[in-house]
């Protein structure tokens, strides 16, 4: 195994060494366990980086260690029958590895401040290091047993972290619900491993793709080779929250909120863009169709449900799950790299808005408790207002990250959106699905407006209470440190050296597609020919994205600084198109009366056969039983017994009979005498 | 009138007769020295028995010593049987044998 490898165990080990520490001894540390997982995280974050620093110049594309787990010694189909694991780092591993312990570094540091106080402390410390090693986990591994088996364990590290405050209704049935939801993509997910490890009987992506690529597909056709690719995306349609099982995300917002930059930013909805990243050479042109599809609608359904949500957190919440569609769709549309590059810009500023509306409602909280209010909701924005002057760190950069959402030139967000819908572009010229650009631009338009909506009414204008204002002041520097990190990886120089143009930045030069395993007759357009008319469209792509954002923000002002329109009153004029995006489309409505009414309903039903059937043929027996032991128990006591008695009875009268001839007077037994001699002289004589 | 002359015959029959009378006192009389008396009676008619088959059997002189024998016995005997009456009585206040049923019990 190389040295770097180690170096790569290392960084996946630390977060748990971290995690198994704070759960057997975080009572006895208590606050300063923040700073024991603080401390593991710090070094993972270096050596990440060392590791990231090693590899990018590195000839060798992958660092792969794998051995043979299990051995079966047995071949199917010619092929030895053995179950390979391992790790691997390319470059976008390394670049994956720096994303996740930066942010859950950050995400651990913040939380030092934001979680003072907390009951379970070092317990949320402990469930951090877990989830930061699940999602290390899923980065790192080189098969698809592996990346199940991370992939679960950070559905169940979600689960403890959104459910932390689980004396709270809200947030338990909100862990209940991410991860029933998530449940229902892994089915998919396990499925298509099952149909992978059938047919090719390896489970590593090196192994699987080769023999793709040789020419070997799941039962001789294409179109299960596009539903097993399918069946893999599933998973990453729950984990990335996508139409249609994006509704357990906005729900996830009742954990703690750094949770919320970490769960939602850098890790866990990642996944699902890495697992599709990662499976992208065995997607045919059909099942990448329909990726780009549904990126598209989640990108646009989440992105009008954004308009008109109140909660802060509700509409990053969605923005989050807006942008993973773009992320999905940008995959989908064969923008490999753009696609994964917009998944590590918006893990920068995404985790950033987080942090910083984290900030915001901590500050609110403070406030409110101050005016022993416990009734305003402190994550309301109409409650807010006015905060620059009071939190200025959080502003700016809260600023900055909302700039780089809406794509706005020199931002990061710009150069990775930009290439997304300049890859749809493409991708409607070749193939003439024209919605899908047409959804791409108009979701940034939206997002520029709904972002700075709440950008104005969070920061802009006055406070709506006086009094309130008095108390709002600047969150910690453990608290703004960072997002002042985080703001300045939100600017392009990290990425690019050119603003505009990231296409020979140093990651998009080393992020590159990897070679696509398809049957050319399956297989979309070469990446080639691709990435050409990317470059054609590159230009167009930019003035109309700087374009449809500078709408947006314009919009946005007019709308709630400037107050030029009223916003109510378009509300009101659109009253029935209001409730249908404020109550998100009614999909929990539509789950509730289908999905879980039906479940439920089946549920009750077989309780009903359980209760009436199932304990009626239980009881039926018991009855059975106990009627044959009855009439066997008279059979005993009359039959059996009545013998007995019987027996005896006779026995009794006989001696009865016999006991009269025994009268006791010598008498008579010297008569039976005489009578028994006369009786024998008879006999004989 | 022609003189029958008394064969072995006469004597048995009496001495039938006599062990008749005296099983017949043993089983119906209730006073146990009645009872006693009874078994007198068949013992003497074993010894009639005895006598004449010494004077018309084959037993001679053998016939008279077993009467003899049995008479001493018949004597030893009373003693015996009486030594028992007195003590049922001394038990019992009486002698009636059907009142003296404890074997039955």
């Amino acid at each position: 195994m190389r040295p770097e490898l180690t170096i790569a165990l290392a960084v996946l080990l630390l977060p748990l060494a971290s995690f198994t520490l704070l759960i057997f001894t975080g009572r006895r540390y208590s606050e300063r366990s923040g700073l024991v997982g603080t401390a593991f995280l710090g070094i993972d974050l270096l050596l990440a980086l060392y590791l990231l620093a090693a590899k990018v110049p590195s000839d060798l594309k992958v660092w792969d260690h794998t051995f043979t787990w299990i051995d079966f010694h047995t071949a199917v189909n010619g092929v030895p029958l053995k179950i390979d694991i391992g790790i691997m780092v390319d470059d976008l591993t390394a670049v994956m590895l720096v994303v996740v312990t930066l942010i859950s570094f950050l995400v651990h540091l913040f939380s030092l401040a934001y979680m003072k106080g907390d009951v379970r402390f070092s317990r949320y410390y402990a469930n951090l290091g877990i989830f930061t090693f699940s999602m290390l986990g899923i980065v790192l591994t080189n098969n698809y047993l592996l990346m199940y088996v991370f992939w679960e364990l950070v559905g169940l590290s979600s689960y403890l972290l959104i459910g932390h405050w689980y004396e709270k209704k809200s947030a338990a049935d909100a862990s209940k619900k991410a991860f029933l939801v998530n449940r229902v993509g892994d089915l998919g997910f396990f499925i298509g491993i099952m149909i992978v490890w059938m047919q090719f009987s390896t489970l590593t992506f090196d192994g699987i793709f080769g023999q793709i690529a040789g020419g070997k597909v799941p039962f001789d056709s294409n179109a299960w080779l596009t539903a097993a690719g399918m069946l893999i995306f599933c998973g990453a349609v729950g984990k990335s929250a996508q139409f249609p099982l994006h509704v357990w995300l906005p729900d996830a917002m009742e954990g703690p909120t750094p949770v919320s930059a970490l769960i939602h930013a850098a890790t866990m909805v990642a996944a699902g863009v890495y697992l599709t990243a990662r499976t992208f050479p065995m997607l045919t042109a059909d099942a990448l169709l329909v990726i780009a599809y549904v990126g598209a609608v989640t990108a646009f359904i989440a992105a009008t449900i954004a308009l008109v949500q109140n909660d802060i957190k509700k509409i990053l919440a969605y923005s989050t799950v807006s942008q993973l569609g773009y992320m999905v769709m940008g995959l989908g549309v064969g923008a490999y790299t753009a696609g994964v590059f917009h998944l590590v810009t918006h893990a920068a500023f995404k985790a950033g808005l987080f942090l910083a509306s984290g900030s915001v409602i901590h500050a609110m909280h403070h406030a409110l408790h101050h005016q022993h209010d416990h009734h305003t909701d402190a994550q309301d924005i109409r409650h807010m207002g006015g905060l620059k002057g009071k939190m200025p760190v959080t502003f700016w950069t809260m600023l900055i990250f909302t700039l780089a959402i809406s794509g706005v030139p020199l931002t990061s967000g710009f150069m990775s959106k930009d290439e997304i819908l300049a890859g749809t572009l493409a991708f409607s010229h070749f193939t003439g699905h024209t919605l899908i650009p047409v959804i791409g631009f108009l979701v940034a338009g939206l997002t520029a407006f709904y972002m700075f909506r709440m950008l104005i009414v969070v920061f802009l204008g006055s406070h709506p209470d006086a009094h309130r204002a008095e108390h709002l002041h600047e969150s910690p520097k453990v608290m703004t440190v960072p997002l002042m990190v985080l703001a300045a990886l939100s600017f392009f120089a990290f990425y690019s050296f050119n603003p505009l143009n990231a296409s020979h930045g140093w990651f998009m030069e080393n992020v590159t597609p990897p070679a696509v395993a398809v049957p050319a007759a399956a297989a979309a357009t070469a990446t080639e020919t691709f990435v050409e008319e990317v470059h054609h469209q590159h230009s167009l792509a930019m003035l109309l994205s700087v374009g449809v954002a500078g709408l947006g923000i314009l919009a946005a002002f007019v709308f709630y600084h400037w107050r030029k329109v009223s916003a109510d009153a378009v509300m009101n004029a659109a009253k029935p198109v209001h409730t249908f995006l404020y109550n998100k489309w009614f999909f929990d409505e539509l789950y509730h009366a289908t999905a879980v009414a039906a479940t439920l309903g089946t549920a009750r039903a077989l309780a009903w056969f359980d209760a009436v059937i199932v304990d009626g043929i239980v009881n039926g027996a018991g009855a059975v039983t106990k009627g044959f032991s009855t009439v066997s128990g008279k059979f005993d006591s009359i039959v059996v017994d009545g013998i007995v008695n019987l027996t005896a009875t006779v026995a009794g009268f006989l001696g009865m009979l016999l006991r009269t001839v025994q009268t006791g007077r010598v008498q008579t037994y010297i008569v039976f005498a005489l009578i028994g001699l006369m009786a024998l002289l008879a006999l004989y004589i | 009138m022609t003189m029958v002359p008394i064969t072995l015959t006469h004597f048995l029959l009496i001495s039938a007769a006599l062990f008749a009378l005296g099983v017949y006192a043993v089983m119906t009389r209730r006073n146990a020295i009645m009872v006693l008396m009874g078994i007198e009676l068949i013992l003497n008619s074993a010894n009639i028995n005895f006598l004449a088959f010494s004077r018309f059997g084959g037993l001679n002189i053998e016939g008279q010593m077993m009467a003899i024998f049995v008479i001493i016995l018949a004597a030893a005997e009373a003693a015996v049987a009486l030594a028992i009456v007195l003590n049922i009585y001394k038990r019992f206040t009486t002698v009636n044998v059907d009142d003296i049923s404890l074997l039955k019990d």
